[in-house]
């Protein structure tokens, strides 16, 4: 397993991999704090744990950065051909680099959710945030699963893309723009929404909630699988990329 | 030993490297020489693998590289020192190399000392000088203890000191019986470093020889001829089977080159028994620049037409060595 042992040294002797982790956990936390703080007595009898986790969504984006950073700033620098001349098993080091990278993405993702959801108790101590049913817990704990595969579609599209700001902008705006603009798509639009990647991500930690102060609509359209289904769906994209990526890495010239 | 057969390179319509054969031998400095843009970087990246041949193929002792278990053990090579993350210690760029191909951790301060980076070792690598990245980059190449070593262009950019360091380095290297292949397009470095030569000129061989072979060649004399009577001369010369240019920098100068190594004795006794009156007649030593110019002139990318038909005359000079340019040879 020397690759994780490479990747895992690349990634911890620059800063910016410590940067975005330690923002990414922030955001959570932080705005865990913003949403039950200011709370009066009425809202924390309605508030449940779906209110701790807002940041949730903006943390998995830095990571989802992190990630393709990961690759991205090696074909900046040069470093890839210096990598595939030390492993000329290209697919074999970018699944190294791919482990590591969601690894990460998974622990951040349950820092950052526990986290929020251990602010949410310590601010709104009135409000019944215990995680008991096992949507509750898909929300909380499945933030790891939902931040590695992300992770892994951003490593992805790192290596589709090759240069960072093309592949940071589009892992910014599918999830958070374009996934959302097929619903003003008549007809289809809302077939296209439902089976999006991103939208079968959040589908799965958002079924069954308990909305609570947010609403009843708080999680967006209706779902086309159910949650663990949706799951597999997610992962199905992110293995797809993958696959995809590793290919053309291997085929193209480095 | 590195084994290249008819490996070509196409990117769309440009030709990079085309149809190129040739053998790094072992034990030896080998010197890949061309002019800028001749193929010599594209060719070290497909001996790396980096770059997949359009067709043809270039092996490692028999291996292609992209086979290779740890690579880094039996060929290590530098082809750009900024391949570097700049925010990266030089000691944690060297640590994950030596990770991947599963060497013991102390190699990384054992090349770091041959090098002579060990006091800037923890320094972010995007501080070095280019000396200093070029070290690193050599560090790097030596990580794995390998036999053949490859570096591209390593003395471009670099000021004399640093110059000397890495000549002294090369041939450290081959007084350990290492292989090694070096890149560059200046052919006054090359004399200092290599036992033998590898020239391509617009991605094709043009030569494969030793480098005594190739000096003896390149130094080799022309006599200078002026005369009233110089084109009447010009044809008897070349009844005679001897190889002319003539160069007019301006009137007065016209002056007839004879190439080949003729002496200037015989160019004397022939000018003598047709009764041609001679201005001048001297004997000239071209330089190794001059020698590189007129051999890959004609090679050279995006080059004035008008060298290419003085480089076509001087073609059977060459001869008695391995000169592969004109009609491709079948492998």
């Amino acid at each position: 397993m020397s690759v994780i042992a490479v990747e895992r040294i690349k990634l911890f002797s620059t800063r910016s991999p410590w940067w975005c982790m330690i923002i990414a956990a922030v955001l959570t936390v932080g705005f865990a704090a913003l949403t039950t703080g200011f709370l009066n007595a009425e809202e924390e009898q309605q508030a449940t744990i779906f209110i701790t986790q807002p940041g949730a969504q903006l943390s998995q984006m830095v990571m989802m950065v992190m990630a393709a950073l990961a690759v991205t700033t090696e074909y900046r620098f040069g470093t890839i051909r210096t990598s595939f001349q030390a492993v000329p098993q290209r697919a074999s080091l970018l699944l190294g680099k791919t482990a590591v990278v969601a690894f990460l993405a998974a622990v951040v993702g349950l820092i950052a959710a526990f986290g929020g959801w251990g602010i949410g108790n310590l601010f709104a101590a009135n409000a019944d945030l215990a995680i008991n049913t096992s949507a509750e817990w898909r929300l909380i704990a499945g933030q790891g699963l939902i931040f590695a595969l992300s992770a892994v579609i951003a490593v992805a599209v790192g290596i589709l893309i090759r240069q960072s700001a093309g592949a940071i902008a589009i892992l910014i705006l599918w999830p958070l723009l374009v996934e959302n603009l097929f619903n003003l798509i008549p007809k289809v639009g809302d077939d296209l929404s439902k089976w999006s990647p991103f939208a079968n991500g959040s589908s799965f930690l958002n079924q069954g909630q308990d909305f609570g102060l947010a609403g009843g609509d708080a999680a967006g359209s209706s779902f086309a699988l159910g949650p663990w289904w949706a799951l597999l769906y997610f992962a199905g994209w992110a293995a797809a990329l993958m696959t995809l990526a590793l290919f053309s890495a291997s085929k193209r010239d480095a | 030993m590195i084994e290249a057969k008819g490996l070509t390179k196409r990117y769309g319509a440009t030709v990079a490297v085309d149809n190129l054969s040739f053998e790094v031998k072992p034990g030896k400095v080998t010197g890949f020489l061309g002019p800028n843009g001749a193929g010599k970087s594209t060719t070290m990246r497909m001996i790396l693998g980096l770059d997949t041949p359009t067709s043809g193929d270039v092996r490692i002792d028999g291996q292609h590289y992209r086979d290779l278990h740890q690579p880094l053990t039996k060929i290590g090579a530098l082809l750009d020192a900024k391949w570097v993350h700049p925010n990266r210690s030089a000691r944690a760029h060297l640590a994950w190399m030596a990770a991947s191909n599963k060497l013991p951790k102390d190699r990384v301060d054992t090349v770091l000392d041959m090098v002579g980076l060990s006091s800037v070792a923890n320094k972010r690598a995007g501080a070095y000088s280019l000396g200093m990245s070029q070290r690193l980059g050599i560090a790097g190449a030596l990580l794995g203890d390998p036999e053949i070593l490859l570096f591209d262009e390593p003395v471009n950019g670099l000021d004399p000191e640093g110059i000397v360091w890495i000549r002294t380095f090369m041939h450290r290297l081959a007084d350990e019986g290492r292989t090694v292949l070096v890149s560059s397009h200046l052919l006054s470095e090359m004399a200092l470093t290599a036992e033998e030569l590898i020239v391509i000129g617009r991605g094709k061989l043009i030569a494969q020889s030793s480098t005594t072979e190739f000096v003896d060649r390149a130094s080799g004399t022309t006599v200078k001829v002026r005369s009233p009577q110089l084109d009447q001369f010009q044809g008897l010369l070349q009844q005679h089977n001897l190889v002319t240019r003539v160069e007019e920098p301006d009137d007065q100068s016209k002056a007839l080159f004879v190439e080949g190594n003729v002496t200037t004795d015989q160019i004397g006794e022939l000018a003598a028994a047709q009764g041609i009156v001679l201005h001048e007649l001297t004997l000239q030593r071209g330089s190794l620049e001059a020698a590189f110019m007129q051999m890959t002139g004609d090679s050279v990318e995006y080059h004035a037409h008008e060298i290419a038909e003085v480089t076509d005359v001087n073609v059977p000079a060459l001869s008695g060595t391995e000169v592969a340019a004109g009609p491709k040879e079948d492998n």
